[in-house]
C-alpha cells in the first residue's frame, strides 16, 4: 500500500508539496514512484528559473516509461535535491523524504488552496486519477 | 477485445502482488517488486521467468526434418538427439518471420519454441509447407514453461529437483527428466537455453505441477522475475526480440544473424535473397550503444553522426551495473564501426553513445 503523509498538499499530477515559511519542497508521491517503478533519470530545473502553476518543470524516466513532472505552485526554484541525480532510487525508496526533488519560493500562497489534502489524494489515486 | 490467456502459474503471479499487463494476447506478469532488482538477481545469483506464454510445438514423422530444413535456416541436419539450436524462419524475400529455437528429440521428431506473438502465424506457416507425413503437435495449453536463469540457476534447479540430473545438461543440450513433485510422477524437459546472456535452463513441465515447481525454485533461491527484467537482461545481452530488431522486412544479414544461416545445407526459404544480400554487403547494420548518460533510448528514437541521419534504435535499457544504458540500433554500414561515437536524439537533448559490437554488451552489463 502506497503511503500518503496527512500533513502534505498534492496535486492531480502525482507531485507532493511540503510549505515551509514561503518556501515549498517538492517531490513525487509514493503512489506515483510505484507506478513509474524503477526510477533512472531526473531532468530538474535550474535554480533560479520561473516555474508556473501546472507548467513542466522537469522530467522522470523510470526502465519502462517517461513520465513529465508539473509544477503544483508557481514561484522560482530555489534548490534542486543534486544529491538524487546519481541515487534516482532515492525516489524509489524515499519518496517524501531522500527522495524531495525541488525547493521553490512561492510567488503565489493562495494557489495552495488548489491542492488536495492527503484524504482527498488518496481517493484521487485509488480512483485511477490523472 | 479477445479475452487475455493466462498461464498455468497466473494464480501464483497474483497471489506474489506481481503486476500482471497484457502481452501478445496473454496476461503476464512484468514487475514483481522492481526491475532492476529482478535483473540483478540473475547477473548475481538465480532468477525464474514465467514463459509458458512461449509458442511449443512438436513437429514428427518421416517428413519432418525435410519441413524444417526448408522452412527454417539453420541447419538442422546437424543436430543431434537432444541437442538445440538457434534458428530463423525466413519469408520468400529473406525477411524474418520469426526467431526459434529447434531441439531435436530424435530422427524424425522435433519440438520448435516460437514467440508467442508469432505463435499461431508460425505454425500455420509449417503447416502450410509439410505434407501429409508431417504431424503437429502444439502442447502450448498443456505445459508450462519455465526459465530458470543465473550462474546458481543449476545448482537452483538441482535442488529444486532432488537429482543432480541436470548437471550433466550441456549448453544447447536437453534432457527429458521423470521427477517426483508432490508425491506425482512427471516427465519435464530441461533445456540448457535462456535469453538473459547467463546460464540455466529452460522447463518444459506439465501444466498441473507448474504451481508446486515454481514454489520449490523460489525456495532453493530463485527470485521471481517479470518480463520487465527479461526485457532488461536481453538487452544487455544483445539478444533481438521480433518487433524490435527483427520482423518481416529484416534480414539476417542486417541483423548480424548469419551465424544462424547455413547457405550451404541446401535450398530453404529465403535462401536466395539472403545470399545475395550477403555478396552485397547490407546498407545498415545492427550494432550496439554504450552510453554513460542515464537518459534511456528507446525504440524509434534517431541517431546522428555528426549531424546526419544515421540510423534508429530498436531497444534500449538502463543499465543498473554500472549505471549505464544499453541500446541496439540499426546503423548505415558507412558510419558503422565499434568505437565511433554518435549522438542518440532522446526528446530534446542529444546523447553521446559509443557504437559497440552485440557481443560486447554483455560484458559493459557485469
Amino acid at each position: 500500500m502506497a503511503t500518503t503523509p496527512a500533513d502534505l498538499k498534492y496535486s492531480k499530477t502525482h507531485e507532493w508539496v511540503r510549505l515551509d515559511g514561503n518556501v515549498v519542497t517538492i517531490g513525487i508521491t509514493d503512489h506515483a514512484q510505484a507506478e513509474l517503478g524503477d526510477i533512472t533519470y531526473l531532468d530538474l530545473p535550474e535554480p533560479g528559473r520561473v516555474l508556473q502553476y501546472d507548467g513542466q518543470f522537469g522530467e522522470v524516466e523510470s526502465v519502462k516509461a517517461v513520465s513529465e513532472l508539473f509544477s503544483p505552485v508557481s514561484g522560482t526554484v530555489a534548490e534542486i535535491n543534486s544529491e538524487i541525480v546519481d541515487h534516482t532510487e532515492s525516489v524509489n525508496e524515499d519518496p517524501f523524504g531522500k527522495g524531495w526533488l525541488i525547493k521553490v519560493e512561492l510567488a503565489n500562497p493562495s494557489e495552495l488552496a488548489e491542492l488536495m489534502s492527503a484524504e482527498d489524494y488518496v481517493k484521487f489515486a485509488e480512483a485511477g486519477g490523472h | 477485445m479477445e479475452e487475455l490467456r493466462r498461464t498455468p502459474l497466473d494464480a501464483v503471479h497474483r497471489q506474489t502482488g506481481a503486476r500482471m499487463v497484457p502481452f501478445a494476447g496473454w496476461d503476464m506478469p512484468v514487475m514483481y517488486s522492481s526491475i532492476l532488482e529482478e535483473a540483478r538477481s540473475v547477473r548475481q545469483g538465480c532468477g525464474m521467468f514465467d514463459i509458458s506464454h512461449m509458442g511449443r510445438v512438436y513437429v514428427e514423422g518421416p517428413d519432418a526434418l525435410d519441413l524444417l530444413q526448408r522452412t527454417t535456416t539453420n541447419d538442422v541436419n546437424a543436430l543431434l538427439p537432444g541437442t538445440a539450436q538457434y534458428s530463423l524462419i525466413a519469408n520468400p524475400d529473406g525477411g524474418i518471420i520469426d526467431d526459434i529455437i529447434v531441439y531435436r528429440v530424435d530422427a524424425q521428431k522435433f519440438l520448435v519454441v516460437v514467440n508467442a506473438s508469432n505463435s499461431d502465424k508460425d505454425i500455420s506457416w509449417f503447416r502450410s509447407h509439410a505434407t501429409a507425413s508431417v504431424e503437429f503437435n502444439v502442447v502450448t495449453q498443456e505445459t508450462a514453461m519455465i526459465a530458470v536463469q543465473g550462474p546458481r540457476a543449476l545448482e537452483v534447479a538441482s535442488k529444486a529437483f532432488r537429482s543432480d540430473a541436470v548437471l550433466n545438461i550441456g549448453r544447447f543440450e536437453f534432457a527429458t527428466l521423470e521427477l517426483e513433485i508432490a508425491g506425482c510422477n512427471a516427465t519435464i524437459t530441461a533445456c540448457r537455453t535462456g535469453y538473459t546472456g547467463e546460464d540455466g535452463l529452460e522447463l518444459i513441465i506439465p501444466a498441473s505441477m507448474a504451481p508446486t515447481l515454481w514454489a520449490r525454485l523460489h525456495d532453493e533461491g530463485a527470485a521471481p522475475c517479470g518480463l520487465g527484467a527479461r526485457d532488461t537482461l536481453r538487452i544487455e545481452a544483445g539478444y533481438p526480440l521480433y518487433g524490435h530488431e527483427i520482423d518481416d522486412n529484416t534480414s539476417p544479414v542486417e541483423a548480424l544473424l548469419m551465424w544462424a544461416v547455413s547457405l550451404t545445407k541446401g535450398n530453404f526459404i529465403g535462401r536466395e535473397p539472403i545470399a545475395k544480400l550477403k555478396s552485397q554487403k547490407p546498407a545498415r547494420k545492427l550494432l550496439g550503444l554504450k552510453s554513460d548518460q542515464r537518459m534511456q533510448p528507446r525504440q524509434g528514437y534517431t541517431l546522428f553522426s555528426n549531424g546526419e541521419r544515421i540510423g534508429a534504435i530498436t531497444s534500449g535499457t538502463f543499465s543498473p551495473a554500472h549505471n549505464i544504458t544499453l541500446a541496439m540500433a540499426y546503423i548505415e554500414s558507412s558510419a558503422a564501426t565499434p568505437g565511433n561515437i554518435v549522438q542518440i536524439q532522446v526528446r530534446d537533448k542529444f546523447v553521446d553513445a559509443e557504437i559497440i559490437p552485440k557481443k560486447a554488451m554483455l560484458q559493459s552489463a557485469r
